[in-house]
């Protein structure tokens, strides 16, 4: 209950931030695609609003979660407002879960506005929709997986560094998340203590190439149901990693 | 007025004024450097490298990367040019991005593989997308017609395009005359009326109003080639005959013994000229005929002619 409470009110301080906000660019973006391609390409306005309306999901998200994730912590302790939270029954742990479900919250509802645009475009391209554009709908949950990993790395930095680095940190990972498949290649040539440290490094940090299908996608390929429980299971045990990390670190951190 | 009224005023007029002068100042830039903003630059040129740069989200970049091809090769066009340096690189970035972009195999190589003015003139590089997307793409037996096209059309291999089209025509699902085109490349290579079959066979399998128009274009230039190989026959055997060219083209006719005056596609009659040459009377209606056209003819470019 103390958890809903504080999601709820993160998800209304992100509202108030304006945050939801980026909804206008998102839908200029994609209108300004679906009219103009069509005119400047040829045979691909289809593939355009299906590749840049889910690139655009993905990446106004991630930026929007770094951003927001990262000042969760300090923004509380920075304005004081956390010593009123602690001070009442609420227990360390109890306040970062909490404050994940709101980012992830805001990031989904997000989405969901965005995923109405994409449809909306390719109903304007298109005329009508078929049978594969419902594929559409598992790369968009495939974001969300993608999201809910990039939430609990930006709130697990945010519980111990400042909002700058913690930007850095998350961003970084984001990167070397998205070149992970090379890094288990690079691991596979190497040898020695080399390929020990280089596969580790390729355990630890989030392989987000798996939850890529829109290329894929947009040639309306279908996405295995193995991957998708693969994917499922993947994000929730890294989140929960990661977010455990956070909470680890916040139990012990002095605030005063 | 007040001095808040009094700043609002002067910044908004700053504001202007300025975005103006700046727009001004670079618009007189870009005539000192005309083509400045066009140059034929690729920063970067490795596919895997973008591949990577693109942090996944490599079938956005397909998609700028085709746009891209497509502008290049409709800006040079346009303007005459002979040289498309960039259009093959641009082409081999889009394909390793998205190797499933069949759209940029299909018109890739109708860009790369004809003889400029209406195209890059690089069948080779053409054959070698065309077989990238084969490989990537096993299935599709559009890319086995368009590769047999390239052979037949614009290196005149008529081995290989016959193979081409036998290897298409096995794939399931692959449209029947694939089969009919490979048997037909093997006895009639070169004829026209194997020409005719094949640009037929683009008119009806292709959904792209261009590829359409197209089509109709060749077959248009497909028919004036005919005639006039014919009149020009025609011409020949009056010369053995009489000893001397036909004075009209009502003569040629008498003496062929023809229904009467020889039109081309368009309904105008063919001419004869007093060297005993038969041309056709508006010669940008055919930019694709090779036969009837005045000596020293060039096409104008058309945007559309793929």
């Amino acid at each position: 209950m103390r958890i809903a409470h504080i999601a709820s009110n993160t998800f209304r301080e992100a509202v108030r931030d304006r945050v939801l906000y980026n909804l206008i660019a998102f839908a200029l973006l994609l209108s300004g695609a679906a009219i103009l391609v069509g005119q400047i390409s040829i045979e691909i306005e289809k593939l355009v609003v299906i590749n840049l309306g889910l690139t655009a999901v993905s990446l106004f998200g991630v930026v929007i979660a770094i951003f927001i994730g990262i000042g969760l912590v300090s923004k509380e302790i920075e304005k004081r407002t956390l010593y009123t939270v602690l001070s009442r029954p609420v227990r360390r742990w109890e306040f970062i879960v909490g404050k994940f479900f709101g980012l992830a919250g805001t990031l989904v509802v997000n989405t969901f506005f965005m995923a109405i645009g994409v449809f909306a475009a390719l109903f304007y391209v298109s005329h009508k929709f078929v049978r594969a554009d419902a594929l559409i709908l598992v790369a968009l949950y495939f974001i969300v997986l993608q999201f809910l990993i990039v939430c609990a790395l930006a709130l697990l930095f945010s519980s111990f560094s400042s909002p700058l680095l913690s930007a850095v940190f998350a961003f970084s990972l984001f990167v070397i998340g998205s070149f992970a498949e090379d890094l288990r290649n690079f691991a596979a040539l190497a040898h020695g203590v080399s390929r020990w440290l280089a596969t580790g490094a390729a355990y630890l940090v989030p392989n987000f190439s798996a939850f890529n299908v829109i290329t894929s996608i947009a040639h309306e390929q279908p996405v295995a149901g193995q991957l998708i429980l693969q994917n499922t299971l993947y994000a929730v045990f890294y989140a929960i990693m990661a977010l455990s990390g956070a909470v680890l670190i916040f139990e012990y951190r002095d605030l005063k | 007025m007040t001095q808040r009224k009094k700043i609002t005023i002067i910044a908004s007029a700053c504001l202007v004024l300025s975005l103006a002068a700046s727009s001004f100042v670079l618009h007189r830039t870009d005539q000192l450097r005309p083509q400045a903003t066009l140059d034929e630059v690729l920063l970067l040129s490795s596919p895997k490298v973008i591949k990577r740069a693109s942090l996944g989200y490599d079938g956005l970049m397909a998609c700028i990367y085709w746009t891209r091809a497509v502008q290049y090769f409709g800006y040079r066009h346009h303007y005459y040019a002979t040289s498309y340096n960039l259009l093959a690189p641009l082409l081999e970035i889009t394909t390793h991005l998205d190797p499933h972009l069949v759209v940029a195999y299909e018109f890739g190589t109708s860009f790369l593989a004809p003889k400029p003015p209406y195209g890059a003139g690089e069948p080779e590089r053409a054959i070698e997308l065309m077989n990238y997307g084969i490989q990537n793409n096993p299935d599709n037996w559009h890319l086995y017609y368009d590769l047999g096209f390239v052979y037949y059309m614009q290196l005149h291999d008529y081995k290989d395009a016959a193979e081409t089209f036998e290897r298409g025509s096995q794939i399931p699902n692959a449209h029947p005359f694939l089969k009919v085109l490979a048997a037909q490349m093997a006895q009639h290579a070169g004829e026209y009326e194997t020409a005719r079959m094949l640009w037929s066979a683009t008119y009806q399998t292709t959904q792209d109003k261009q590829i359409k128009e197209n089509a109709v274009e060749h077959l248009r230039a497909l028919r004036v080639d005919e005639d006039v190989q014919q009149l020009q026959d025609a011409v020949t055997r009056f010369g053995v005959r009489t000893g001397r060219l036909p004075a009209s083209m009502a003569e040629l006719v008498a003496a062929e013994g023809l229904p009467g005056t020889p039109v081309d596609p368009d309904g105008h009659p063919y001419k004869l000229t007093p060297e005993g040459r038969v041309e056709v009377r508006v010669p940008d209606d055919f930019p694709f005929a090779t036969k009837g056209l005045p000596p020293g003819y060039k096409p104008s470019p058309n945007f559309h002619s793929l």
